[in-house]
């Protein structure tokens, strides 16, 4: 294809990569060199993006003003638990699916999918009303019962995906040889699928690492508060201290972005095959 | 759509063992996965309806049956139209604006390029980061004093003063609909590019020999083949984009006098502030209707592409 290009078609085609480039990292990388400047650089009416003077001031502010480590190990209880959980309850339920002879598999995974479509406004309010309930409000339960149930949909569909592309002889093979069920998947369906678990795993822990609206109902102080709650919280009394801001966005992100340009391929891969979802 | 295609292709599920021992581990394996999406899941939207139809309140501590008084109610309500129109131009706008700069994102990373490995990996970067920085971010970069994109477009000569995006009753929706454009559209691109990598080169080769034109073969070939997966893309965008919270919640709170003021947030405030739970199940049971008449127009354009294709 290549050599069938003018160079005006080239140019074009370079072009267009570089303002996807800017439209993509643009944003984040001004926001990573607001987090090194003074306040009075960043009000000065001539922004730079080569911080002067560099200042750790926000991330000092950051962390010992607001305590966001609070927040990020909530973030990482809620979300580490919530990837084990989905995994554990998500290969059972796509094994199941996909290998023992299920009546209405199909209409069953529409069924799980259609569920992530649910408006999850319509849920937090009768899910509040359980968690006073049952006394679990401010706990990290509520979240990680409620994040299982909203990973779970993605994270079924794509190893259902992946578990359909292991041959079945497999399966035959070991049956013959007198391996149960359960043996059949903890000991070849799981092994054979690690590279699908550290997509789909990877895929929960993000969905529950940025979700919201569920935390900002369910944990009203710091002792429970995830990320975004505490992120969406950073306001001073008199001015909005976006430096601060931008320097919790940093430690918040960065790790994300690492661990997403690492799997890149996998992600998207996954993300295809499990149906379209964000 | 690709979903769709695996699970088609797959063959038949062969009989492991005996029936019965098989057909009761399904049960049990599938017992977890269904306990919790019938909890989390169906449980509260049957409770949400059942409430809705209540006029259960948290403060006066009453939960007496009252019919249809809360939506009928709703329907009077000028908070809600106003909310209910906001995010169907929200939905509208950016699902539109997201198919086809997506679509354009998609056909440059078609083509081969030096370099494209790496685009293609920061495309992934809004997408990865929480919809909560990225609403804070917005609010730095869209600042009306020292935000990045005044001073760029003051300098560029396109505006004679600073505009104060979000704290504007006129610009603050369209700010919105530019911080989720920014977030989604890569994302729906990577979609985009696997559809278009699924259609044979070979109909696009044939079409060149007999001397057509790029943009021709784009629009009678490609875009044709591509319009199943640009449907169902836009199906879920558009869900997806119906529900919008976060975004407003954190950058303008509905503001500013309500011009940003959403289904969602206009729900979790009367749940969450006025602490009307029956009402408030009214305006988010309302919304899952509307949701569900979203999808099914999506639905029967699918259907009707799918037909004319046969």
């Amino acid at each position: 294809m290549n050599d069938t290009r003018s160079p005006l078609q080239s140019f074009a085609i370079y072009l267009g990569a570089f303002l996807i480039l800017v439209w993509s990292g643009g944003p984040f990388i001004w926001q990573f060199s607001t987090s090194f400047q003074l306040d009075k650089a960043l009000t000065s009416g001539s922004p730079s993006l080569i911080p002067h003077p560099f200042t750790l001031e926000h991330y000092y502010n950051a962390f010992v003003e607001k305590e966001l480590h609070r927040y990020v190990w909530n973030s990482l209880v809620v979300s580490l638990a919530t990837t084990f959980l989905c995994l554990v309850v998500g290969s059972l339920g796509a094994f199941a699916l996909s290998r023992l002879n299920v009546k209405g598999r199909f209409g069953i995974l529409m069924v799980i999918l259609s569920v992530s479509m649910f408006p999850q406004i319509a849920l937090v309010g009768p899910l509040y009303l359980v968690a006073t309930n049952l006394g679990l409000l401010d706990t990290y339960t509520a979240l990680i019962i409620t994040y299982l149930a909203l990973g779970l949909p993605l994270v079924t569909w794509v190893l259902f995906g992946y578990f359909e592309t292991l041959p079945r002889e497999i399966d035959e093979a070991a049956r013959m040889d007198g391996v149960s069920i359960p043996g059949l998947l903890w000991h070849i369906i799981l092994p054979m699928s690690l590279p699908s678990l550290v997509t789909t795993g990877l895929l929960a822990f993000i969905s529950a690492w940025n979700e919201f609206l569920f935390a900002l109902a369910f944990t009203s102080n710091i002792d429970r508060q995830t990320i975004p709650v505490g992120i969406a919280n950073f306001t001073n009394l008199y001015y909005v201290p976006w430096g601060d801001i931008a320097a919790a966005s940093a430690v918040v992100t960065v790790p994300l972005i690492v661990l997403v340009l690492f799997f890149q391929r996998h992600i998207i891969e996954g993300l295809t095959q499990g149906g379209i979802k964000e | 759509m690709t979903a769709a295609a695996t699970l088609s292709g797959a063959g038949r599920p062969r009989r492991l063992g005996k029936a019965l021992p098989s057909a009761l581990w399904a049960l049990i394996l599938l017992t977890p996965a269904f306990v919790s999406l019938a909890s989390v899941s169906f449980y509260p939207i049957v409770n949400g309806l059942y409430l809705s139809l209540t006029n259960t309140s948290l403060i006066t501590q009453e939960q007496d049956f009252t019919g249809f008084a809360n939506y009928a109610q709703l329907w009077g309500d000028a908070q809600f139209w106003n909310a209910w129109w906001h995010t169907m131009w929200f939905t509208f706008a950016s699902t539109v604006l997201e198919t086809v700069i997506g679509l354009g994102m998609a056909l440059i990373l078609f083509e081969a390029f030096k370099g494209r490995g790496l685009v293609r990996a920061a495309m992934l970067v809004p997408w990865a980061m929480p919809t909560v920085v990225t609403s804070k971010m917005f609010g730095w970069l869209f600042n009306g004093q020292n935000g990045i994109i005044n001073y760029i477009l003051l300098h560029a000569g396109l505006i004679d003063q600073n505009i104060n995006w979000y704290g504007s009753a006129d610009t603050a929706m369209t700010t919105i609909i530019i911080a989720d454009v920014w977030k989604t559209t890569p994302f729906m691109a990577l979609l985009l590019l696997t559809g278009l990598q699924t259609i044979p080169n070979s109909l696009v080769e044939a079409a060149r020999m007999d001397g057509a034109k790029g943009w021709i073969t784009f629009w009678y070939i490609r875009l044709p083949l591509l319009m199943p997966t640009l449907l169902i893309a836009g199906l879920f965008r558009a869900l997806d984009a119906f529900r919008v919270f976060d975004l407003v919640y954190v950058l303008t709170g509905g503001g500013p006098a309500d011009s940003t003021e959403t289904l969602s947030t206009l729900s979790y405030k009367v749940l969450f502030s006025t602490l009307q739970f029956g009402y408030g199940s009214a305006v988010s049971t309302a919304m899952f209707i509307t949701e569900g008449i979203i999808a099914l127009v999506f639905v029967l354009f699918l259907v009707r592409q799918i037909r004319r294709a046969q």
